[in-house]
């Protein structure tokens, strides 16, 4: 028997089987986050500021601690967005986007305390600040399309999506879904 | 190497991954093709739920808010509130189906009016870009529904068709950053292009020279080949020269963003820039009435009550006997002698006399029954046109106001309410304030030959 093996063997059980359910429920929020967004705005008027996609990618880079499942988890959920996207956007703007987002979340918690709120609040708006802007610049420099970029709104709506980030975070602290079980 | 790709394997995988994302990216832009697979099987996942979803808010979640907070409201009011919430519920029950009715009706109407063939269709889903200003509609190919087609309203245009699928399509706002109007003002056909992309909606390509006003309205020009040409799209708020360019602010008519009912166009067809602004087809209005002068409202006002008649008897003693209230050093009247003139008649009045109730037919009844607020239209003749049938001229130095009796110096006559309205065989009637001297007979002019009631005129300045 290797040592793989023995690894394999000395895990609990428990352990095994709560993987297998953070990989659905992952999925499953994901779904749920990229429909809301797709949704909300219809059922709660005013809402198209909040960016719930976001908000789980950086969540999932902070908890998780490995910058490659994080970047892979952040492509996913921006390809899975960019296929609801308007038509005349081509697939892969947000994929890019939320990938260096899910990096970057994931390095910077290597080197902060990610589990104070002061810091997962300051970094939900960083984030949300640096995905608006960065898809505005690729809006530009890709695509060639003449987009407005309001720093004002986009600060605010980062303010909003911070303040939304500490509750949603602690639900899922709860849920236990960062894999530092 | 090995080591090196060790060494940095996040970073390696990132620059994979990104790298493979742009690649696909670009190729989408250089061959200009839609990946419609994958959203097409995103969109096919999505939307069936969405729609489901916005079916079940749209019929049940009014129904479902109101009776569960009128059932609290029960629980604590039961026997006060219980037939209040049921009308609540009544009220809010058939408002909302007035509502639906009134809309749905309006898109009927405008669907019939216009020779444009469209479909109507519900917003069930926004797009996912906050930037972007997209929704999805309930209708798709299997409705006609192409690539490229207009959606409007009867109220303006709302964007253009820029995907579909077999059950659903997506609409790209106008509000859009990337999406242009081509535009056409009315008065001047000055032809612009409509850009929303700053948030406000403004009208480019427009030159200083031509003549555009606020509150004119721009229709779409149809130069864009999206929409036909002759659909309103809004009116101009602002207009001032710019540098090289007029600015020119628009007020969109149709309210993109909010709207819950669209027609997609399936057959567009030109139509001529209307000379009048588009009429509201929601709902028809009849003309307001005519405007009281100020003469006969003032009178109205003034003899509504025992109180005001007293007054202007007093008023009518201090201007006899030169009185000048409130001033200095006036000499004091006699407020015991009868005053000369209408108001005496109207301050005194007959006990029988006031109610409007007790009119009788005839002349006599004409006369006696002449309450202050008794003078029909339809029962005098129509005021000469001239200084004649302006209102009264002084009788005397007395500055009262009231005409001298005969039809030629009524003054303009006010309508008469149903109460108050004398039948139509009997004489003159009076007007407010006119001394009761004697018995005029009536007209021996036929009901039929009479001119018809004029509306009341202003009095002339002159």
């Amino acid at each position: 028997m290797n040592e793989t093996s023995d690894q394999i063997l000395q895990r609990p059980l428990r352990e095994s089987w709560f993987s297998r359910f953070q990989v659905a429920a992952l999925a499953a929020l994901t779904i749920v986050a990229v429909i809301g967004k797709f949704y909300l705005p219809r059922l709660i008027p005013n809402t198209e500021w909040l960016e719930l996609p976001l908000l789980l990618t950086v969540y999932f880079g902070l908890m998780r601690h490995g910058p490659i499942a994080s970047l892979l988890f952040g492509a996913f959920v921006g390809l899975a967005e960019d296929s609801l996207s308007p038509a005349n956007l081509p697939i892969g703007m947000y994929g890019i986007t939320k990938t260096l987002v899910g990096y970057f979340s994931a390095s910077v918690s290597m080197r902060f305390n990610v589990e104070n709120s002061f810091v997962r609040l300051v970094l939900s708006f960083f984030f949300f600040f640096f995905h608006a802007f960065f898809y505005w610049v690729m809006r530009r420099a890709l695509l060639g399309q003449i987009v407005p970029f309001d720093p004002q709104e986009t600060f605010v709506h980062g303010a909003l999506n911070a303040v939304v980030a500490l509750p949603l975070f602690a639900v899922l602290d709860r849920m236990r879904l960062s894999g530092s079980v | 190497m090995e080591a090196l790709l060790s060494r940095y394997r996040n970073l390696t995988v990132l620059l994979i991954v990104v790298v493979a994302q742009l690649l696909y990216l670009a190729y989408q832009v250089k061959t200009n093709r839609d990946e419609r697979l994958i959203r097409v099987w995103a969109v096919t996942a999505v939307t069936p739920m969405a729609g489901i979803v916005e079916a079940i808010r749209h019929n049940t979640i009014g129904f479902l808010q109101d009776y569960f907070i009128l059932l609290d409201v029960r629980e604590q009011n039961r026997k006060l509130k219980s037939d209040n919430d049921r009308l609540r519920m009544e009220n809010v029950y058939y408002r909302n189906e007035l509502a639906t009715a009134e809309h749905a009706r309006a898109l009927t109407l405008f669907q019939a009016r216009t020779p444009s063939k469209t479909v109507a269709a519900r917003v069930i889903g926004n797009s996912t870009v906050e930037t972007a200003k997209a929704v999805f509609v309930d209708r798709g190919a299997t409705s006609g529904i192409e690539k490229g087609m207009a959606v409007v309203t009867p109220d303006g245009v709302v964007g253009k068709v820029i995907a579909v699928y077999p059950l659903v399509s997506q609409v790209l706002l106008i509000t859009d950053p990337t999406f242009k109007v081509g535009v056409e003002s009315q008065k001047g056909h000055v032809h612009g292009v409509l850009d929303c992309g700053t948030g406000k909606c403004e009208v480019e390509q427009i030159q200083n020279e031509d003549k555009v006003s606020a509150g004119e309205w721009f229709f779409t020009s149809g130069e864009d080949r999206i929409f036909p040409k002759g659909f309103p799209v809004g009116t101009v708020v602002s207009s001032q020269p710019g540098q090289g360019m007029r600015d020119i602010k628009l007020n969109l008519s149709g309210a993109p963003g909010g709207v819950e009912e669209v027609l997609v166009v399936l057959q567009g067809v030109h139509q001529a820039i209307p000379s009048t602004p588009p009429e509201n087809t929601e709902s028809s209005m009849l003309p307001a009435p005519p405007a009281e002068t100020g003469s006969d409202a003032a009178q109205a006002a003034k003899r509504e009550t025992e109180a005001d008649k007293v007054l202007q008897k007093y008023d009518e003693i201090g201007k006899q006997e030169g009185h000048v209230f409130g001033g200095v050093g006036s000499n004091l009247p006699n407020f015991n002698v009868k005053p000369e003139g209408p108001a005496t008649q109207a301050a005194t009045p007959a006990a029988g006399t006031s109610d409007a109730n007790v009119v009788k037919t005839g002349s006599q009844a004409a006369v006696k029954t002449s309450p202050p607020s008794t003078s029909a239209p339809s029962s005098n003749p129509a005021p000469k046109p001239g200084p004649s049938s302006n209102p009264a001229p002084k009788p005397g130095p007395s500055s009262n106001p009231a005409p001298k009796p005969g039809p030629s110096s009524n003054p303009a006559p006010k309508p008469a309410t149903a109460e108050t309205r004398p039948p139509m065989n009997s004489g003159p009637v009076l007007p407010l304030g006119a001394p009761r001297h004697k018995a005029v007979p009536p007209i021996a002019q036929p009901q039929a030959q009479r001119p018809p009631a004029a509306p009341p005129r202003p009095a002339d300045p002159q």
